[in-house]
Protein backbone atom coordinates (compact mmCIF):
# COMPACT_ATOMS: atom_id res chain seq x y z
CA UNK A 1 0.00 0.00 0.00
CA UNK A 2 1.17 3.25 -0.81
CA UNK A 3 1.73 6.30 1.05
CA UNK A 4 3.12 8.84 -1.10
CA UNK A 5 -0.56 11.05 0.21
CA UNK A 6 1.67 12.27 2.78
CA UNK A 7 3.95 13.64 1.12
CA UNK A 8 2.74 17.11 0.63
CA UNK A 9 3.06 17.67 4.83
CA UNK A 10 6.15 16.66 5.38
CA UNK A 11 7.05 19.74 7.18
CA UNK A 12 4.48 20.77 9.29
CA UNK A 13 5.19 19.19 12.56
CA UNK A 14 1.73 17.86 13.25
CA UNK A 15 1.52 16.12 10.15
CA UNK A 16 4.56 14.59 11.25
CA UNK A 17 3.60 13.52 14.45
CA UNK A 18 0.15 11.82 13.39
CA UNK A 19 2.48 9.99 10.64
CA UNK A 20 4.81 8.89 13.28
CA UNK A 21 2.17 7.31 15.11
CA UNK A 22 0.50 5.89 12.30
CA UNK A 23 4.27 4.28 11.05
CA UNK A 24 4.37 2.54 15.18
CA UNK A 25 1.07 1.16 15.44
CA UNK A 26 1.29 -0.61 11.63
CA UNK A 27 5.03 -1.60 12.62
CA UNK A 28 3.43 -3.35 15.85
CA UNK A 29 0.72 -4.75 13.76
CA UNK A 30 -1.99 -2.70 15.71
CA UNK A 31 -3.59 -1.15 12.66
CA UNK A 32 -3.76 -1.90 9.44
CA UNK A 33 -3.08 1.52 6.85
CA UNK A 34 -5.53 0.04 4.29
CA UNK A 35 -8.25 0.19 6.75
CA UNK A 36 -7.42 4.01 6.94
CA UNK A 37 -7.64 4.29 3.76
CA UNK A 38 -11.45 2.37 3.86
CA UNK A 39 -12.27 4.32 6.55
CA UNK A 40 -11.37 8.18 5.15
CA UNK A 41 -12.73 6.98 1.31
CA UNK A 42 -16.04 6.04 3.39
CA UNK A 43 -16.71 9.37 4.89
CA UNK A 44 -15.18 11.66 2.17
CA UNK A 45 -17.04 10.12 -1.00
CA UNK A 46 -19.77 7.53 0.58
CA UNK A 47 -21.52 9.09 3.58
CA UNK A 48 -22.63 12.77 3.51
CA UNK A 49 -25.95 14.96 3.68
CA UNK A 50 -27.56 13.37 0.81
CA UNK A 51 -28.46 10.51 3.35
CA UNK A 52 -30.64 13.03 5.84
CA UNK A 53 -31.66 15.15 2.94
CA UNK A 54 -33.32 12.02 1.42
CA UNK A 55 -34.58 11.19 4.84
CA UNK A 56 -36.10 14.56 4.92
CA UNK A 57 -37.49 14.30 1.47
CA UNK A 58 -39.22 10.90 2.02
CA UNK A 59 -40.59 12.70 5.10
CA UNK A 60 -42.17 15.28 3.10
CA UNK A 61 -43.82 13.28 0.62
CA UNK A 62 -45.19 10.49 2.82
CA UNK A 63 -46.98 11.08 6.20
CA UNK A 64 -46.89 7.83 7.25
CA UNK A 65 -43.33 7.75 6.96
CA UNK A 66 -42.87 11.15 8.57
CA UNK A 67 -44.65 9.68 11.56
CA UNK A 68 -42.74 6.72 11.73
CA UNK A 69 -39.55 9.16 11.59
CA UNK A 70 -41.02 10.97 14.29
CA UNK A 71 -42.03 7.69 16.36
CA UNK A 72 -38.83 5.63 15.71
CA UNK A 73 -36.30 7.74 14.17
CA UNK A 74 -33.36 4.90 14.07
CA UNK A 75 -35.93 2.45 12.74
CA UNK A 76 -37.74 4.94 9.77
CA UNK A 77 -34.17 5.76 8.59
CA UNK A 78 -32.60 2.33 9.15
CA UNK A 79 -35.25 1.34 6.21
CA UNK A 80 -33.03 3.13 3.99
CA UNK A 81 -29.89 1.55 5.04
CA UNK A 82 -27.97 4.64 6.76
CA UNK A 83 -26.79 3.05 9.50
CA UNK A 84 -23.82 2.72 11.51
CA UNK A 85 -21.76 4.33 13.30
CA UNK A 86 -22.39 7.78 15.60
CA UNK A 87 -26.34 7.26 13.94
CA UNK A 88 -27.03 4.11 16.41
CA UNK A 89 -29.88 5.87 18.30
CA UNK A 90 -31.47 8.90 16.12
CA UNK A 91 -33.68 11.45 16.83
CA UNK A 92 -35.79 13.07 14.05
CA UNK A 93 -37.29 17.11 14.95
CA UNK A 94 -39.22 18.60 13.18
CA UNK A 95 -39.72 22.73 12.57
CA UNK A 96 -43.08 23.86 12.77
CA UNK A 97 -44.46 27.47 12.10
CA UNK A 98 -44.04 27.83 15.73
CA UNK A 99 -40.81 26.01 16.67
CA UNK A 100 -37.39 25.94 14.90
CA UNK A 101 -34.87 23.31 16.03
CA UNK A 102 -31.53 23.73 16.15
CA UNK A 103 -28.80 21.04 17.33
CA UNK A 104 -25.57 21.43 18.96
CA UNK A 105 -23.24 19.20 21.26
CA UNK A 106 -21.41 21.66 23.91
CA UNK A 107 -19.87 18.86 25.21
CA UNK A 108 -17.83 17.19 22.12
CA UNK A 109 -19.00 17.46 18.63
CA UNK A 110 -21.70 14.73 18.51
CA UNK A 111 -23.27 14.68 15.43
CA UNK A 112 -25.47 12.06 13.27
CA UNK A 113 -22.41 10.64 10.92
CA UNK A 114 -25.06 8.18 9.27
CA UNK A 115 -26.87 10.67 7.74
CA UNK A 116 -24.90 14.06 7.96
CA UNK A 117 -21.28 12.70 7.18
CA UNK A 118 -18.69 14.22 9.17
CA UNK A 119 -19.08 17.70 10.60
CA UNK A 120 -18.17 20.63 9.75
CA UNK A 121 -15.34 22.39 11.65
CA UNK A 122 -17.86 25.31 12.81
CA UNK A 123 -19.18 22.49 14.44
CA UNK A 124 -17.15 21.15 16.42
CA UNK A 125 -15.44 24.62 17.40
CA UNK A 126 -15.48 27.25 20.67
CA UNK A 127 -17.65 29.54 19.18
CA UNK A 128 -20.69 27.40 18.26
CA UNK A 129 -20.41 24.86 21.00
CA UNK A 130 -20.56 28.12 23.66
CA UNK A 131 -23.18 29.96 22.26
CA UNK A 132 -25.82 27.96 20.36
CA UNK A 133 -27.29 27.46 24.06
CA UNK A 134 -27.10 31.03 24.61
CA UNK A 135 -28.19 32.96 22.23
CA UNK A 136 -29.17 30.92 19.02
CA UNK A 137 -30.28 33.97 17.48
CA UNK A 138 -27.20 35.28 17.37
CA UNK A 139 -25.27 31.95 16.11
CA UNK A 140 -28.21 31.99 13.56
CA UNK A 141 -27.71 35.59 12.18
CA UNK A 142 -24.28 34.85 11.56
CA UNK A 143 -25.58 31.93 9.19
CA UNK A 144 -27.78 34.57 7.57
CA UNK A 145 -30.37 33.07 9.23
CA UNK A 146 -32.65 36.10 11.06
CA UNK A 147 -35.96 34.44 12.53
CA UNK A 148 -38.88 36.48 13.30
CA UNK A 149 -39.09 37.51 17.83
CA UNK A 150 -42.26 35.57 17.85
CA UNK A 151 -40.60 32.19 16.43
CA UNK A 152 -39.81 29.80 19.52
CA UNK A 153 -36.04 28.09 19.32
CA UNK A 154 -35.45 24.71 21.01
CA UNK A 155 -31.97 24.11 21.44
CA UNK A 156 -31.14 20.28 21.50
CA UNK A 157 -27.97 19.51 23.24
CA UNK A 158 -26.82 15.85 22.30
CA UNK A 159 -25.21 15.21 26.27
CA UNK A 160 -26.21 11.28 25.23
CA UNK A 161 -25.91 8.80 22.07
CA UNK A 162 -29.12 10.17 20.39
CA UNK A 163 -28.02 12.03 17.68
CA UNK A 164 -30.51 14.55 16.04
CA UNK A 165 -31.69 15.42 12.64
CA UNK A 166 -33.43 18.20 12.34
CA UNK A 167 -36.90 18.03 9.74
CA UNK A 168 -37.07 21.23 7.85
CA UNK A 169 -40.23 23.18 7.10
CA UNK A 170 -41.32 21.96 3.33
CA UNK A 171 -41.04 25.08 1.21
CA UNK A 172 -44.43 26.49 -0.77
CA UNK A 173 -44.55 25.71 -4.44
CA UNK A 174 -43.10 22.34 -4.45
CA UNK A 175 -46.64 20.02 -4.67
CA UNK A 176 -45.98 17.20 -6.87
CA UNK A 177 -42.05 17.32 -6.82
CA UNK A 178 -40.17 13.72 -6.88
CA UNK A 179 -38.80 13.37 -3.34
CA UNK A 180 -35.47 13.58 -5.86
CA UNK A 181 -36.44 17.07 -6.39
CA UNK A 182 -37.02 17.85 -2.70
CA UNK A 183 -33.97 16.46 -1.73
CA UNK A 184 -32.05 19.10 -3.50
CA UNK A 185 -33.83 21.42 -1.46
CA UNK A 186 -32.17 20.06 2.14
CA UNK A 187 -28.92 21.50 3.05
CA UNK A 188 -26.42 19.60 5.50
CA UNK A 189 -27.27 23.21 7.74
CA UNK A 190 -30.67 22.55 7.41
CA UNK A 191 -30.55 19.20 9.02
CA UNK A 192 -28.48 20.76 11.60
CA UNK A 193 -31.06 23.68 12.18
CA UNK A 194 -28.41 26.32 11.38
CA UNK A 195 -30.60 27.02 7.83
CA UNK A 196 -33.75 26.64 6.39
CA UNK A 197 -34.51 24.45 3.26
CA UNK A 198 -34.15 26.35 0.19
CA UNK A 199 -36.87 27.67 -1.64
CA UNK A 200 -37.85 26.06 -5.16
CA UNK A 201 -36.69 29.51 -6.84
CA UNK A 202 -33.00 29.15 -5.05
CA UNK A 203 -32.24 25.91 -6.82
CA UNK A 204 -32.29 27.34 -10.04
CA UNK A 205 -35.14 24.95 -11.44
CA UNK A 206 -38.57 26.45 -12.54
CA UNK A 207 -41.16 25.68 -9.64
CA UNK B 1 -15.38 17.02 35.25
CA UNK B 2 -15.53 21.17 34.67
CA UNK B 3 -13.16 20.45 31.62
CA UNK B 4 -12.23 22.85 28.63
CA UNK B 5 -14.65 20.93 27.20
CA UNK B 6 -17.92 22.12 28.62
CA UNK B 7 -18.13 25.77 26.46
CA UNK B 8 -22.13 25.60 26.98
CA UNK B 9 -22.53 28.99 27.59
CA UNK B 10 -19.15 30.40 27.45
CA UNK B 11 -18.18 33.65 26.22
CA UNK B 12 -15.09 35.58 24.47
CA UNK B 13 -14.39 32.45 21.56
CA UNK B 14 -15.83 35.29 18.86
CA UNK B 15 -18.21 34.89 15.73
CA UNK B 16 -18.77 31.25 14.47
CA UNK B 17 -17.20 31.23 11.08
CA UNK B 18 -18.81 28.82 8.86
CA UNK B 19 -17.06 28.20 5.61
CA UNK B 20 -18.78 27.92 2.74
CA UNK B 21 -18.04 24.73 0.43
CA UNK B 22 -15.74 23.06 3.26
CA UNK B 23 -13.98 20.37 2.92
CA UNK B 24 -14.53 17.10 4.75
CA UNK B 25 -10.57 17.29 5.45
CA UNK B 26 -8.23 20.58 5.85
CA UNK B 27 -4.81 18.73 5.42
CA UNK B 28 -3.88 15.35 4.33
CA UNK B 29 -2.98 14.81 8.29
CA UNK B 30 -6.17 14.87 9.28
CA UNK B 31 -7.61 12.14 7.30
CA UNK B 32 -4.85 9.83 8.73
CA UNK B 33 -5.83 11.17 12.29
CA UNK B 34 -9.55 10.08 11.49
CA UNK B 35 -8.59 6.73 10.38
CA UNK B 36 -5.96 6.01 13.42
CA UNK B 37 -7.84 6.89 15.86
CA UNK B 38 -11.07 4.94 14.72
CA UNK B 39 -8.52 1.80 13.61
CA UNK B 40 -7.17 2.02 17.14
CA UNK B 41 -10.85 2.40 18.81
CA UNK B 42 -11.52 -0.59 17.15
CA UNK B 43 -9.13 -2.60 19.29
CA UNK B 44 -11.31 -3.13 21.94
CA UNK B 45 -9.56 -1.63 24.35
CA UNK B 46 -11.30 1.32 25.61
CA UNK B 47 -15.06 2.99 24.96
CA UNK B 48 -16.03 6.39 23.37
CA UNK B 49 -16.36 7.33 26.89
CA UNK B 50 -13.04 7.06 28.31
CA UNK B 51 -11.51 8.65 24.95
CA UNK B 52 -14.16 11.35 25.61
CA UNK B 53 -12.53 11.49 29.05
CA UNK B 54 -9.33 11.35 27.79
CA UNK B 55 -9.75 14.49 25.26
CA UNK B 56 -11.49 16.75 28.09
CA UNK B 57 -8.32 15.63 30.55
CA UNK B 58 -6.05 17.89 28.24
CA UNK B 59 -5.23 21.24 29.60
CA UNK B 60 -7.18 24.12 29.35
CA UNK B 61 -4.53 25.73 27.47
CA UNK B 62 -3.88 22.60 25.35
CA UNK B 63 -7.19 22.14 24.53
CA UNK B 64 -7.92 25.33 23.47
CA UNK B 65 -5.14 26.38 21.16
CA UNK B 66 -5.80 22.21 19.23
CA UNK B 67 -7.65 21.87 16.31
CA UNK B 68 -10.27 19.30 16.54
CA UNK B 69 -8.14 16.76 15.23
CA UNK B 70 -5.37 17.39 17.04
CA UNK B 71 -7.42 17.17 20.21
CA UNK B 72 -7.82 13.83 19.23
CA UNK B 73 -4.08 12.54 18.30
CA UNK B 74 -3.23 14.30 21.93
CA UNK B 75 -5.84 12.05 23.64
CA UNK B 76 -5.24 8.92 21.45
CA UNK B 77 -1.35 8.91 22.34
CA UNK B 78 -2.81 9.38 25.96
CA UNK B 79 -5.31 6.33 25.36
CA UNK B 80 -2.39 3.98 23.53
CA UNK B 81 0.15 4.72 26.31
CA UNK B 82 -2.59 3.96 28.97
CA UNK B 83 -3.27 0.51 27.45
CA UNK B 84 0.51 -0.51 26.75
CA UNK B 85 0.31 0.03 23.01
CA UNK B 86 3.00 2.76 22.87
CA UNK B 87 5.54 3.59 25.02
CA UNK B 88 6.86 7.23 25.93
CA UNK B 89 10.05 5.99 24.14
CA UNK B 90 8.27 5.15 20.72
CA UNK B 91 6.81 8.33 20.32
CA UNK B 92 9.82 9.89 21.36
CA UNK B 93 11.77 8.25 19.02
CA UNK B 94 9.04 8.13 16.05
CA UNK B 95 9.47 4.43 15.57
CA UNK B 96 8.24 1.06 17.01
CA UNK B 97 10.86 0.28 20.04
CA UNK B 98 9.17 -1.67 22.75
CA UNK B 99 6.60 -4.66 22.71
CA UNK B 100 2.85 -4.05 23.03
CA UNK B 101 0.15 -5.15 24.14
CA UNK B 102 -1.92 -7.92 22.16
CA UNK B 103 -5.35 -6.18 20.97
CA UNK B 104 -8.29 -7.82 21.43
CA UNK B 105 -9.03 -7.25 17.50
CA UNK B 106 -6.98 -5.72 14.66
CA UNK B 107 -9.53 -3.97 11.85
CA UNK B 108 -8.81 -5.13 8.48
CA UNK B 109 -9.16 -2.69 5.55
CA UNK B 110 -11.94 -5.37 4.52
CA UNK B 111 -13.95 -5.24 7.56
CA UNK B 112 -14.15 -1.62 7.63
CA UNK B 113 -17.78 -1.02 5.96
CA UNK B 114 -19.42 -4.15 7.85
CA UNK B 115 -17.98 -2.41 10.95
CA UNK B 116 -18.53 1.65 10.34
CA UNK B 117 -22.21 0.04 9.80
CA UNK B 118 -22.68 -2.27 12.73
CA UNK B 119 -21.94 1.24 14.81
CA UNK B 120 -21.43 0.54 18.46
CA UNK B 121 -24.96 0.79 20.14
CA UNK B 122 -24.90 2.01 23.88
CA UNK B 123 -28.25 0.97 24.82
CA UNK B 124 -28.64 -1.87 27.69
CA UNK B 125 -31.50 -3.03 29.41
CA UNK B 126 -32.31 -1.66 32.80
CA UNK B 127 -33.79 -4.11 35.43
CA UNK B 128 -35.49 -1.18 37.21
CA UNK B 129 -38.90 0.69 35.64
CA UNK B 130 -38.34 4.26 34.88
CA UNK B 131 -38.36 6.66 37.86
CA UNK B 132 -39.71 9.79 36.05
CA UNK B 133 -42.51 9.47 33.11
CA UNK B 134 -42.92 12.44 30.71
CA UNK B 135 -44.45 15.50 31.73
CA UNK B 136 -42.87 15.24 35.48
CA UNK B 137 -40.92 18.36 36.43
CA UNK B 138 -36.87 17.24 37.75
CA UNK B 139 -34.34 19.26 39.59
CA UNK B 140 -30.70 18.26 38.03
CA UNK B 141 -28.23 17.58 40.74
CA UNK B 142 -25.45 19.98 41.36
CA UNK B 143 -22.19 18.22 41.35
CA UNK B 144 -18.81 18.49 40.43
CA UNK B 145 -17.19 15.27 39.92
CA UNK B 146 -13.02 15.27 38.68
CA UNK B 147 -14.17 12.27 36.83
CA UNK B 148 -16.48 12.05 33.17
CA UNK B 149 -20.07 13.29 33.38
CA UNK B 150 -22.34 13.87 30.73
CA UNK B 151 -24.33 16.65 32.89
CA UNK B 152 -22.96 20.32 31.35
CA UNK B 153 -22.28 23.00 33.82
CA UNK B 154 -25.16 25.18 32.73
CA UNK B 155 -28.20 22.59 33.36
CA UNK B 156 -27.07 21.49 36.87
CA UNK B 157 -29.30 22.23 39.71
CA UNK B 158 -31.84 23.61 37.28
CA UNK B 159 -35.48 22.88 37.18
CA UNK B 160 -36.59 21.64 34.05
CA UNK B 161 -39.24 19.12 32.83
CA UNK B 162 -39.03 15.41 31.11
CA UNK B 163 -40.13 15.12 28.29
CA UNK B 164 -39.50 11.33 26.66
CA UNK B 165 -38.07 8.85 28.48
CA UNK B 166 -35.52 6.72 26.24
CA UNK B 167 -34.36 3.99 26.33
CA UNK B 168 -31.37 2.56 29.02
CA UNK B 169 -27.83 3.57 28.36
CA UNK B 170 -24.99 2.95 29.42
CA UNK B 171 -23.90 5.47 31.89
CA UNK B 172 -20.52 7.07 30.83
CA UNK B 173 -19.68 8.57 34.42
CA UNK B 174 -18.57 5.15 35.67
CA UNK B 175 -17.53 3.58 32.02
CA UNK B 176 -15.32 6.65 31.35
CA UNK B 177 -13.15 4.56 34.20
CA UNK B 178 -13.16 0.79 34.20
CA UNK B 179 -15.89 1.36 36.48
CA UNK B 180 -18.41 -0.67 34.28
CA UNK B 181 -21.45 -0.21 31.94
CA UNK B 182 -24.21 0.64 35.17
CA UNK B 183 -26.85 1.14 32.27
CA UNK B 184 -30.02 3.61 33.68
CA UNK B 185 -32.66 5.45 31.69
CA UNK B 186 -32.13 8.33 29.69
CA UNK B 187 -34.39 11.34 29.84
CA UNK B 188 -34.87 14.54 27.26
CA UNK B 189 -35.14 17.39 30.06
CA UNK B 190 -36.41 20.67 28.66
CA UNK B 191 -35.18 23.88 30.30
CA UNK B 192 -36.19 26.74 29.61
CA UNK B 193 -33.64 29.60 28.64
CA UNK B 194 -34.78 31.68 31.49
CA UNK B 195 -34.14 29.11 34.04
CA UNK B 196 -30.48 28.55 32.52
CA UNK B 197 -29.44 32.15 32.06
CA UNK B 198 -31.52 34.40 34.06
CA UNK B 199 -32.29 38.00 33.44
CA UNK B 200 -31.84 39.01 30.21
CA UNK B 201 -32.44 35.35 28.55
CA UNK B 202 -34.01 34.86 25.35
CA UNK B 203 -37.50 34.29 26.44
CA UNK B 204 -38.36 32.08 23.68
CA UNK B 205 -35.71 30.01 24.41
CA UNK B 206 -35.94 26.34 25.39
CA UNK B 207 -32.74 24.34 25.77
CA UNK B 208 -32.84 20.64 26.29
CA UNK B 209 -30.48 17.87 27.45
CA UNK B 210 -30.52 13.83 27.32
CA UNK B 211 -29.99 12.86 30.81
CA UNK B 212 -29.17 9.74 32.63
CA UNK B 213 -31.64 8.97 35.62
CA UNK B 214 -28.86 9.82 38.30
CA UNK B 215 -28.07 12.82 37.37
CA UNK B 216 -32.00 13.70 38.27
CA UNK B 217 -34.29 14.22 41.36
CA UNK B 218 -38.09 14.83 41.21
CA UNK B 219 -38.65 19.04 41.73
Amino acid sequence: MSHDHDHDNELDPFAARVRALETILSRKGLIDPAAIDAIVDTYETKIGPRNGARVVAKAWSDPAYADWLKRDATAAIESLSYTGRQGEHMQAVFNTEETHNLVVCTLCSCYPWSVLGLPPVWYKAPPYRSRAVIDPRGVLEEFGLTLPTTKKIRVWDSTAELRYLVVPMRPDGTDGWSEERLADLVSRDAMIGTALAQEPQQTGEPA
Amino acid sequence: MNGPHDLGGQMGFGPVAPEKDEPYFHAAWERRALGVTLCASAMGAWTIDESRHARESLHPADYYSSSYYQIWIKALETLLKRHGFVSERDLKAGEAIDAAATPKRVLKAENVPAVLAKGGPCDRPVATAPRFKAGDAVQTKNFNPSGHTRLPRYARDKRGTIEAVHDGFVFPDTNAHGQGENPQWVYTVVFDGTEIWGEGADPTLTVSIDAWESYLEPA
